[in-house]
Formats: C-alpha cells, structure tokens, sequence
C-alpha cells in the first residue's frame, strides 16, 4: 500500500513521520510506502484520517491519496485535490475504474502525444484505458503502452527513497547511575571516539557538539559547545567536554547518555607565506575554556564594544579567527586603566572645581584639571545615565578621571 | 675548510645566544625580543599603559594574535580600540584582582602557542603581592616562552622578575600637557622618558602618550 501527499508546505518531513521510504516525486507531490501502517491504525481509511489529522496538526493543507501502487496514489492525489480536500482511498482492483475521470494531462504526455490523443478524442483516463494495448503499441509505441498502464493504474514501479542523511548520534543507557565526571569522562570518550571515527570515514568534520544527560531525578542536562571552525580532534573535544562540565555539573546522577556532533565539510585553508602565526582555532578553544575554568565564564575572550556612548560599554565574545584584513597603527595614545567597580570618592569643591579629593588608596589636593565634559544618554529608558568628567592632576602626582552623576563623586580610573 | 674560517667559527662569538628576533614596539628605540620575557615598570601614570597599548596596537594591525592577563581587570577595550588595537585579535583575560590565576592563565596562553604578545598587567597590583610571585614561576614563564615568536611582557609598579626579564623597561613621566584656560582647559599628553636596559646596554628613548 503506497500513499501520496499532494500539497503545500514541508510535505516530506510529514511523510517521514509515517514511513522512512518516502519519495519526493515533484515540488508538491510526496509518496510513500505505507505497507505495515495497518497494524497501528486498522484500515487504509484510518490510515489517511491519521496523516490527514497529523497534517492539520502541523498547518499543512493537503490532499492524501491511497492506493496499491504509488503511480495509482500520486494519481489521484493530484487529480482529486482540487475536486475534494481530504483523502481518496482506492481499493484494490478498482484503479481504472476511480481514476476513470481523471484528465489525461495528469499523466504528462509529451505534447506531440497529446496532441494525437486529443485528435482521436482520448482526453480522459477511461478513453486511453479501454484502447487495445496492441494498437496503441503499433501507433504511440512503448510510451504509448506506459501511459494506459498508468491510466488503468496497473503500473508497477519501486519509490525513489530520499537518500536518509547520515545522523551523527551516539547514546548510552546505563546500567547504574553515575555521579562523577571521572566515570562519566570513560564513556563520553567512547562516544566521542566513535563519532569523530565516524566523521573521519566520511572526510567530515563538526563545529558543534552537544550532549545531553538524562538524569536521576527525571531531569535533563544539555549542553551545547560551538567550536570556532569545524574539526575531528577527539582529544581535544573530550577536554572541552570535561571542563564544561567541571563548570556545569549536573544538578542529580546521570542514567542516560546522548551525545551528538553537527557533521560540516572541513575547513582547508592554506596559510600566506608571511602571514604571522595564529593559536590554532580548536587548541584556542580549549585554553580558553581552561582559562573560564579558572577566573570564571564571562571573564575570557574577545571584548566588542556596544553601540552606545554610555562609559564601559562592552561585551566578551570568542576570539573571531580567522581575522580580518589589516589596521594602521596609531601614534601612542594616553591610556587609561579604569576602576571596577569605580571608587566613591568624597570631593570638595573649591569655586565650582573639585579641590580635594580622597577615595580609597586615593588622598590628595587638585593640582590641575580640565572639565566639565557632560555626557548623558540612554535618557529614553529606565537605564538612563548622565555624568560630569574631570581630568585630574593631584598631589601625590597621578592624573586620574573623576566623574560626577547622580549618584555621587566616583574615581573612574587613572591616565598611564 | 681553511684554517681561517676555523678560526672564524671558534670565536667567542660562535658559542654565545644567536640575537633575539625584536619586535616593534610603535615606540622608535624600544624594540621587543621574541622568545623573551621583557618587564615594563613604573609608578601609576608615568605611561607604562600606554606604551603596552601601543605595543599591542602595533602587533594587532600586523595581523598577530595578541592576549592581555589583566590582573586588575584595568583594561579599557574602549580606549583601546581609539588607540588603534584591533580588539579582534585581542584575547582579554579578567582575572578579577587574583594574581595567582593571572600567572595561571598567562601560562596557559603561553602553552597554547600561537600568540605575537603576552601581555601579563599587573599594574595595580600592590608590590608586596607582586613580589610574592616565586622567581620559579617567572623562570617557568620565561622558559615556556623562550624559543617561539611570542613576547611575554611583564608590566609592573616594580621590577620583578629579575634576572628572568630579557629587557627592562623603566618609564616615568616627565611633563604633563595641558592646554587652554580654565573652561576649556585639556589635558592633552605626557611626555614619557622610557630607559631600556638590555644586555648592559642603556638607551633612553621618550615618546609623548596623546590624550584622546
């Protein structure tokens, strides 16, 4: 029993619901075989009214046919869609017979065939049908033969299955539950030399691993690592999975164990002779994790600056390589090493000018200075900001920043 | 081969260290070595930022891939970028006022490979703290570094690696810029006497930081 989809929409990944033989015969034709589909849901009806409940559960509008032969389906999945929505159920046997009113230009003719059906007045499946197949052979030859076969829904033909694509997964049911990464780390090697074999075979890589733990207490740990460029280092990956999960433990004892690897072509660069060297990207990948360790999540990578004035703005990012062309040096500039979190300072005044100013490790008279510089934004919002800046000199020889906002006198850091 | 070119080779100058490969600092006069650790000193602003900056500023628009350990988490990737660093190439490492991570992580760096500058700033930290940083651990540093491009760079109130540093870099301000009157005054640069001190040779060469 073959079934075909005729429609709009992601008709193939609701045909693969029902069946991993599918076939994507046009753009908006979909078979597959539906043999065996009668032990879950009973009649071939049953069988339409489930593919056709699932379809309206997905958005999908779309006409199913059944037939005992995909051509039979497809057939009348197409001729029927728009003289009924919903689904055509053929019996066994009665092909001809349900398909008799259909337009001959279903089947696709060639145009010069057509055009010599249409002058003995054959425009309709029953016409080409109840044709002698010994004549039609003497006059319109084996294609002739092949399109009253499909009139008569006598043809017999194997679907074209979608080649199903390589799935990179690789899971572990465990015996007892497991609370320690040292364990844990025994079988995420196995999994992951696996895998990355896997790949290997097939000259492929990957730039994404994730894993997922199922846990003790009914739970679910997920973990998804990105890699800067995709690549087949088990080592490398296993590290990167030990210290994620050094960083992220899971909350309850592990009983499940599902790993899988997003397969990419591998990156083939070749580096310029005077192009200086650069960590390699996945070793790089894993120092910095190494390093996360060690000071903390966010406290490792690349800054970018955000598109804002407001002071301090900026966010941590991987490191992007390869990197972008070149940029001009500048002359040296005067730097400044800032305060986090800022320093209150108590300040006072001497005509209208900070004159004194003490914070913490921070005492002394203003001997010179430049400001107000007023900045303010972000005043739209509830996160607004608005701030005085001084530049400093004091006595004990230090130029620092000093602003002022609302909420009061801050150090902000000092000119090096 | 003739007696002279034996003679050549049996020099004194044939058993010592081959030159360091230097790098420049954006700086006329101080030139880094590859493979050598080189120490930046001096009290707060007498410029020790700046000229790291500029270092890094330098090495980032020669398409290196630079990495800064901020012991005090000091850094302004802002000023920086206006300085002319391309942040993208800058790996930055905030180790939050701990110095013991810091050296762990400038190791980790090191050990990872690849990098034109590791840059360990350890500019605010407090002398004494500093100091309790073993001579074995700058000896490690310098060992992990010592026959790859990178330049470890070391920046400090005070000299402390000792005998492990390749160059020192004693920088003290000399001037303060100001310029117009009292409402539209600007701090506009300092003038900054750098004395490098490599291999028993002395030069003093001085850059002016501009303000931005």
């Amino acid at each position: 029993m073959f079934a075909c989809l005729h429609g709009a929409g992601n008709l193939t990944a609701l045909a693969l619901e029902f069946s991993p033989t599918v076939e994507q015969t046009a753009a908006d034709t979909v078979a597959l075989d539906v043999s065996g589909l009668d032990r879950l849901f009973g009649l071939p009806q049953d069988i339409a009214a489930a593919i056709a409940r699932r379809a309206a559960e997905t958005g999908l509008s779309c006409h199913i046919a059944l037939a005992a032969n995909p051509d039979a389906a497809i057939c009348a999945a197409r001729g029927f869609a728009r003289a009924r929505l919903g689904s055509s159920v053929i019996p066994q046997g009665d092909e001809a017979k349900f398909l008799a009113p259909l337009p001959l230009t279903l089947l696709a003719p060639t145009p010069e065939l057509l055009e010599t059906l249409a002058c003995w007045g054959i425009r309709r499946f029953q016409d080409l049908a109840a044709l002698p197949p010994l004549g039609i052979a003497e006059r319109l030859g084996p294609e002739g033969l092949r399109l009253r076969e499909l009139a008569r829904g006598e043809a017999t033909r194997k679907l074209l299955p979608i080649p199903d694509p390589p799935r990179f997964e690789e899971e572990i049911e465990l015996e007892y539950p497991i609370d320690l990464l040292e364990p844990l780390a025994f079988l995420l090697a196995r999994l992951v030399n696996g895998l990355t074999t896997r790949l290997a075979t097939r000259g492929l890589a990957t730039d994404e691993l994730r894993l997922r733990l199922k846990l003790e207490n009914r739970g679910t740990h997920q973990r998804t690592l990105r890699l800067p460029v995709p690549s087949r280092d088990a080592k490398a990956f296993l590290k990167l999975l030990e210290l994620d999960l050094a960083t992220h433990p899971p909350a309850a004892p592990i009983v499940h164990v599902w790993f899988g690897v997003n397969p990419r072509k591998p990156q083939a660069a070749q580096a310029g002779l005077y192009v200086p060297t650069a960590p390699e990207p996945v070793g790089l990948e894993l120092t910095l994790a190494r390093i996360k360790a060690i000071v903390g999540e966010d406290r490792a990578g690349s800054p970018r600056l955000l598109d804002t004035h407001r002071p301090g703005a900026f966010r941590m990012e991987p490191p992007a390589l390869p990197v972008p062309a070149i940029a001009a040096a500048h002359a040296p500039r005067l730097a400044l090493r800032l305060f986090r979190p800022p320093r209150p300072a108590r300040v006072s005044l001497a005509g209208g000018h900070p004159g004194f100013v003490a914070a913490q490790s921070i005492r002394g008279k203003v001997i010179d200075l430049a400001g107000p510089w007023r900045t303010s934004g972000d005043w739209w919002t509830a996160d607004s900001w608005s701030r005085d800046e001084w530049d400093i000199a004091l006595s004990d020889g230090i130029l620092y920043r000093l602003y002022c906002s609302p909420a009061g006198w801050f150090v902000e850091g000092s000119y090096d | 081969m003739s007696a002279a070119a034996l003679a050549q080779f049996a020099s004194p100058d044939w058993q010592s260290r081959p030159e360091p490969i230097l790098l420049p600092s954006g700086i006329p006069g101080i030139q880094l070595p590859r493979g050598g650790l080189t120490e930046i000193y001096g009290p707060a602003s007498s410029g020790r930022t700046s000229l790291l900056v500029s270092i890094l500023a330098e090495a980032t628009a020669r398409q290196e891939i630079c990495a800064l350990v901020d012991a005090e988490d000091a850094f302004d990737p802002a000023f920086a970028a206006q300085a002319g660093v391309a942040l993208e190439r800058l790996v930055w490492v905030r180790s939050a006022h701990n110095a013991e991570h810091a050296l762990k992580a400038t190791d980790l760096l090191i050990q990872g490979g690849g990098f034109g500058v590791v840059a360990l700033d350890l500019g605010d930290t407090p002398p004494p703290t500093a100091r309790r940083i073993s001579l074995t651990s700058w000896f490690r540093l310098r060992r992990a570094v010592e026959h790859t491009p990178t330049v470890l760079i070391a920046l400090a109130l005070q000299p402390n690696a000792k005998t492990c540093a390749s160059l020192l870099v004693e920088c003290r301000r000399e001037t303060t810029a100001w310029s117009g009157n009292l409402r539209g005054r600007l701090l506009r640069h300092i003038a900054v006497r750098a004395t490098s001190t490599e291999r028993s040779k002395v030069c003093l060469p001085a850059f002016m930081a501009q303000a931005i």
